[in-house]
């Protein structure tokens, strides 16, 4: 359908696109591989330099330099690694059970508690930040690895996406698997998470980026440093973002930061776009 | 929708939907109540008496200079980056569309930046548009433009909305190429037949057919114009200069956690929910209409 039209026009702008969205990650590679000086004077070439292992060496097993006193990025990629997880799954299986619940059982308050569910899309953390803070400081989890993910857990999205996915298995199944005696849990282990595979690696790629990004919660909910994550990490070594501060460090741990949630985004791109796009919202 | 088959069990579903309902109650159903309660008290400067005040909060915080200008802040905000992160998703979704061969090569590299966090994504572009390290920063000096936007506050709002928008384009591209690829060919076909221009199919059969996608895509910008932005404002400007990128959510921030103002603070979450709640019943109303149609 491109009668009559210039053909390599849409090549040209997806082309210009594509630069915008790669120059900042090539430059900040850049970065990563030279000294800090170098940067500081502000005559940072636009080919890689020779630092490059020392650089990352540094970001990830000190994390100090001459003025930044951060925290090694293998303890930053650990702690955002285990929240990023402890989500996804966390939202995953209490997603999956509460979906389960609404669709193949008929109970009283049955839609009561679907909207108590659903309810809780329109309030994101940020504007409940305060008060659940103090939910969280009365119940002595500030500064612990439960306080930072179990509120972040909860989740409409995933149990939306599921249900909608289990009111398309045909009735028939369930009779099949009643009339071959499986019980209730029977059919949700044998016969519906099998069937919800696909769905369930879509939601680990959309709820391990929303895991990994997390930022304000982290930064209020945590207090020390061991417990930091890295794109807290991160922000907190820039400061007030001085010419003369470790830019080749910083850089190098920007490239860590991004570079898991991206990894995980390209290779699961099918089930990615599937997982957001497909669900009617 | 209605199962006819379902599994009898009196306890069981109960048992399903706990771990979620506890966690709702806990930390959604019971902090956004103690929200509206305290938002309806003052507690005096020492913490010792509280008094209930009806909405003598909401008075303050809406009387408040700096409510109203960070009110003022967030509008301009948020249109910008809404639109800045929507027409270019728009026009780039529109050329992949066109595109046959290299067309997955072209999302997966306009797709990742949906992967990367607001502050890291605003850390890229602060090493970029730096005024004395930065590549671009430097060459704007260079050209005599006097750029350091932790002086100018206009200049901090137009990179705080630069890069808000910029990490949220692959987002709206791919929303908008699933919903261009879901129109029927045929259609466009058509108006090609009967002599409409590329520019003219474009806009009054294509747009008009997207425009579901349009508009929910509109409500979920806004909402991530509010709120995921924090991030990048912390990580490059703090509100700064002066107030110049001191957004609603940087002010209830700064009001609730960093000047710890409970009363005035709740006040603020409160009117954020019910803006966040109001789009959001919007949105699904408008998508209820659609489906029935």
């Amino acid at each position: 359908m491109t009668l009559g039209q210039n053909r390599w026009l849409p090549h040209l702008i997806l082309l210009v696109g594509v630069v915008i969205f790669v120059f900042p990650i090539y430059l900040t590679f850049i970065g990563s591989t030279h000294t800090a000086p170098t940067i500081a004077r502000g005559d940072m070439p636009l080919t890689p330099g020779p630092e490059i292992v020392d650089n990352y060496r540094q970001a990830l097993y000190s994390g100090v330099g001459e003025r930044v006193r951060g925290t090694p990025a293998v303890m930053l990629l650990r702690n955002s690694m285990y929240m990023a997880l402890a989500i996804v799954f966390g939202k995953i299986a209490i997603s999956l059970l509460s979906a389960f619940a609404v669709v193949f059982f008929e109970f009283p308050g049955r839609m009561f508690f679907f909207w108590m569910i659903f309810i809780t899309l329109m309030l994101p953390v940020e504007v409940r930040m305060i008060p659940t803070y103090a939910v969280v400081a009365n119940l002595g989890m500030v500064d612990t690895f439960a306080g930072l993910t179990i509120p972040l857990i909860a989740s409409a999205t995933a149990t939306l996406l599921f249900r909608q996915f289990f009111l398309t298995i045909p009735d028939e199944l369930v009779d099949a698997a009643q009339i071959d005696g499986a019980g209730a849990m029977r059919f949700f282990w044998s016969v519906l998470l099998p069937l919800s595979r696909t769905n369930i690696a879509a939601l680990f790629v959309i709820m391990f980026i929303y895991g990994w990004n997390q930022y304000l919660w982290p930064l209020i909910v945590t207090t020390s440093r061991g417990r930091e994550t890295i794109v807290i990490g991160i922000v907190r070594m820039i400061g007030s973002g001085e010419s003369a501060t470790d830019w080749n460090m910083i850089m190098a741990v920007a490239m860590l930061a991004l570079v898991p949630p991206v990894l995980i985004i390209i290779l699961m791109q099918r089930w990615f776009v599937k997982g957001l796009v497909d669900p009617e919202k | 929708m209605r199962r006819r088959t379902l599994f009898r069990n009196k306890l069981l579903p109960f048992l399903l939907l706990a771990p979620q309902l506890a966690i709702t109650i806990a930390f959604f159903f019971w902090p956004a109540g103690q929200a509206i309660y305290q938002s309806l008290l003052i507690e005096d400067p020492f913490g010792l008496r509280t008094e209930f005040v009806w909405l003598e909060n909401f008075q303050i915080v809406l009387s408040n200079p700096l409510y109203l200008e960070a009110v003022r802040v967030t509008v301009i905000f948020s249109t910008a980056v809404t639109l800045l992160a929507m027409a270019p998703a728009l026009l780039l979704a529109v050329m992949a569309d066109q595109v046959i061969r290299g067309a997955t090569g072209y999302r997966t590299l306009i797709v990742w930046p949906y992967a990367i966090a607001p502050a890291v994504a605003a850390v890229l572009w602060l090493f970029i548009f730096h005024p004395n390290i930065g590549t671009i920063g430097q060459g704007l000096r260079a050209m005599g433009f006097a750029w350091d936007y932790r002086l100018h506050g206009d200049q901090a709002l137009v990179l705080t909305i630069f890069v808000s928008a910029w990490k949220q384009v692959s987002y709206n591209f791919l929303f908008f190429l699933a919903g261009l690829q879901s129109i029927p060919k045929t259609i466009i076909e058509a108006a090609a037949i009967d002599g409409a221009s590329p520019m003219r199919r474009f806009w009054q059969v294509i747009f008009p057919l997207l425009s579901p996608t349009t508009f929910f895509l509109l409500v979920v910008n806004i909402i991530y114009s509010f709120f995921d932005t924090f991030g990048v404002i912390h990580a490059i400007t703090q509100g700064g200069p002066g107030r110049a990128t001191t957004t609603l959510m940087y002010r209830l921030y700064r009001d609730g956690w960093v000047n710890l103002d409970l009363g005035g603070s709740s006040a603020q979450s409160v009117i954020l929910m019910a803006a966040v709640i109001g789009l959001t019943v919007i949105q699904f109303r408008y998508i209820e209409r659609r489906v029935h149609y």
